[in-house]
């Protein structure tokens, strides 16, 4: 048993936990924006796919480092 | 199959084997997509690239450095066949006027809006940014190739470059002094402007950081994914998982086509977003 692999598993989970939560509350407002106005889909769904693009972005800086952890020496 | 004499060919043949007979170690994940010395066509051969050193450094041509000069034979010639389109008329038809398409998509939704006046001047560097970053993200799908940009080094430069892009545009625009003064809002009371003026400071240089790993860990991230789930038939030691296994892969595959283009356009968007801010910022 080596804890790199538990502390990666443990920790991977957890950076899913807090992307799926933040990118779940994005879409569901840019959702519910986009069925107020149907006029304004496209500006919303860009600013969407940004900002999901951005909050990904500091997910997987948790990302990189389990993989260190569960790749590195020592 | 060609075998060659040093240890690396034999090595992933051997890490394949010992996970058919039953230890999972993973560590051939990481093999393939990290950098080395040949390109592995597997069925046909490997090709060894040569070794060059230069001045007590170590300048090889690595798998990475070869596909990286592909990328950029491609980008010219691409370049070269739609700047000909242009030489009977100023209506571009064909392969032209797709080209065309991509770069008013990039000068009208990314360039314009974040920098405003001015916009012009930067935009040959944006262009190349975002040709680049797509077309090496689309060229780690075909096979027997690798993403440049899954690696710290490449993206890192990028990123180094888009700073310097930044900081110079900044500077020229209002000189060297000013510019520095106005990266801390004015109004603030007298207490905390030597905190704030640190947490400027340091946000100089994060932001680039923040660009240079969201691009590598995106790329890395999605060919991790594709090798785990192939290497799933050699854990499970069966070939009936194979279905499912390339059912799974294809759909992350065409998830990454997705990725591909969504991630060169935020970081053109967001180096056009700094340059904006640097060259505009009197609010």
């Amino acid at each position: 048993m080596e804890l790199g692999w538990l502390s990666a598993g443990l920790g991977a989970g957890l950076v899913v936990i807090g992307a799926g939560l933040g990118i779940g509350k994005l879409a569901g407002s840019a959702l519910e924006a986009m069925g107020r106005q149907p006029e304004a889909i496209s500006p919303i769904r860009t600013a969407m796919i940004i900002a999901a693009a951005l909050i990904e972005g500091v997910a997987f800086f948790g990302l990189v480092i389990c993989i260190l952890l569960a790749f590195g020496k020592a | 199959m060609f075998f060659g004499n040093t240890g690396e060919t034999i090595a992933v043949a051997d890490t394949l084997k010992k996970a058919a007979q039953g230890s999972s170690d993973p560590s051939w994940i990481m093999h393939h997509v990290m950098d080395a010395n040949y390109i592995n066509f597997e069925p046909f051969g490997t090709l060894y690239l040569p070794h060059l050193h230069l001045f007590g450094l170590d300048l090889s041509i690595t798998k990475y450095i070869f596909f990286i000069f592909i990328v950029g034979i491609i980008l010219l010639f691409i370049c070269l066949l739609a700047a000909r389109g242009y030489k009977k008329s100023l209506i571009p038809k064909g392969f032209t006027n797709f080209f065309e398409i991509i770069i008013l998509f990039v000068r009208d939704e990314i360039v314009k809006p974040s920098i405003g006046k001015g916009y012009e001047r930067y935009l040959p560097y944006l262009l190349t940014l975002f040709f680049f970053i797509l077309v090496s993200n689309l060229l780690g799908l075909v096979p027997f190739s690798t993403t440049i940009t899954g690696n710290v080094a490449v993206t890192g430069t990028l990123a180094m470059i888009s700073f310097i892009a930044t900081q110079y545009s900044g500077m020229k625009n209002h000189g060297v002094l000013k510019y520095i003064r106005g990266l801390v809002p004015s109004g603030m009371p007298i207490m905390i402007l030597p905190l704030m003026a640190v947490i400027e400071f340091i946000g100089l240089f994060t932001k680039p950081f923040a660009l240079c790993i969201r691009l590598f860990a995106n790329m890395v991230a999605g060919h991790i994914v594709i090798f785990s789930l192939i290497g799933l038939i050699f854990i499970m030691h069966t070939l009936y998982v194979a279905p499912i296994s390339v059912g799974f892969v294809l759909f992350i595959e065409i998830l990454e086509l997705l990725v591909a283009g969504i991630q060169a356009y935020v970081f053109t968007m967001l180096t056009a977003l700094f340059i904006g801010m640097a060259v505009h910022s009197d609010h």
